[in-house]
């Protein structure tokens, strides 16, 4: 009896190790997002939706490209059908990290657990457990997407809240704050790896296309979007075909 | 329910669902070297297709968006962080509506 309390004691401990490991990996997750999340809540509100909205998609979405086009589509008053593809084409990386994340869990964790896992599964969260040299505990993984998770939805709050506060000329250019990140994320991608760059450019004149051709201007942003990143990627995989296990 | 709220829900259950899906299904690896390269190229396609040409009406006038455009460019190939980046770009944007 006495041993069995011993063990259950030492697994007790070892999960708020794991937690509180988890924690402090998260911690500059959480920097980083907390003014992406700002520009997010600050788009939304200018955009007329209420804050409690914004703070509500953050806490329910917890992903950054997903959220931007979603309440871009909102705000457009675009039809359902419309947002929901978006959503499956802007995260459908998810499903690759989800199946990766999948591989290095232990068998028995539970099906509830890897429900609450899968939750927390971003981009940054993604590559730093995937990253971790240790087996991935369920509390490892609770206490990594903590504090991103809380910094997410308080950024979004800030954001929200200041945007009143902001002067106009200010707002106005405040609408560059997005792509600008975008371009953070995409030209070091692109300078050191030619296929990066090449998917990069065909998605970029594909939507122009979108944009500027005669014909081809009478389909929404939505659907524009979708069709040119399927296109470029599609082309992408033929022409750069990926090898090996190293995909992430 | 109002449309804004029910596209909120729409939008975190296929979020969800996505995440969801592989890892309390999928056994084992995909086995299809297109799918794998094409799912790995999928984030730079999104946000590419999702930057250009929009980045271009972000600020309601096409030139001081040009010329954000080239200040986020620039810190962004020196691989400076996401936040610096998107602070060049506004600032630029905002210097040009204040002088032009």
């Amino acid at each position: 009896m006495i041993s069995f309390n011993k063990i259950k004691e030492s697994l007790d401990i070892k999960s708020v190790e794991d937690f509180k490991l988890g924690f402090r990996q998260g911690i500059p997750v959480m920097m980083g997002y907390i003014p992406v999340s700002f520009t997010f809540g600050l788009l939304a509100v200018q955009g007329g939706i209420d804050i409690w909205i914004a703070v509500l998609i953050s806490m329910t979405n917890l992903t950054s490209a997903g959220q931007f086009a979603g309440i871009n589509l909102i705000i457009a008053g675009a039809p359902m059908v419309e947002i929901s593809v978006a959503m499956l084409v802007i995260n459908i990386r998810y499903m690759l990290m989800s199946l990766s994340l999948s591989q290095k869990l232990p068998s028995f964790v539970s099906l509830f657990k890897r429900s609450a896992i899968a939750f927390g599964i971003t981009d940054e969260i993604f590559a730093i457990a995937s990253l971790e040299k240790r087996v991935i505990t369920f509390p490892y993984m609770m206490g990594l997407v903590v504090a991103p998770y809380w910094g997410w939805a308080f950024g979004t709050l800030l954001g929200g809240v200041f945007t009143s506060l902001l002067p106009p000329l200010l707002q106005n250019s405040m609408g560059i704050a997005l792509y600008a990140m975008f371009i953070a994320l995409l030209v070091p991608a692109a300078k050191h790896s030619k296929a990066a760059l090449a998917v990069i450019l065909i998605a970029a004149f594909t939507s122009s296309a979108f944009k500027w051709m005669p014909a081809l201007n009478q389909i929404s942003a939505g659907w524009s979007i979708i069709i040119s990143a399927v296109f470029a990627s599609a082309v992408g995989a033929l022409l750069y075909p990926k090898d090996g296990e190293n995909i992430e | 329910m109002n449309d804004i709220l029910k596209a909120v829900v729409l939008m975190a259950t296929i979020t969800y669902a996505i995440r969801l899906l592989p890892i309390a299904v999928f056994k084992s690896k995909i086995k299809s070297r297109f799918v794998r390269s094409f799912l790995f190229y999928t984030p730079f396609a999104v946000l590419g297709a999702m930057t250009f040409p929009a980045i271009l009406y972000s600020t309601g006038n096409i030139y001081f968006s040009l010329a954000g455009t080239i200040a986020a460019i620039i810190p962004a190939y020196f691989e400076k962080s996401l936040f610096k980046v998107a602070l060049s770009a506004v600032v630029v944007a905002a210097i040009f509506g204040a002088i032009f």
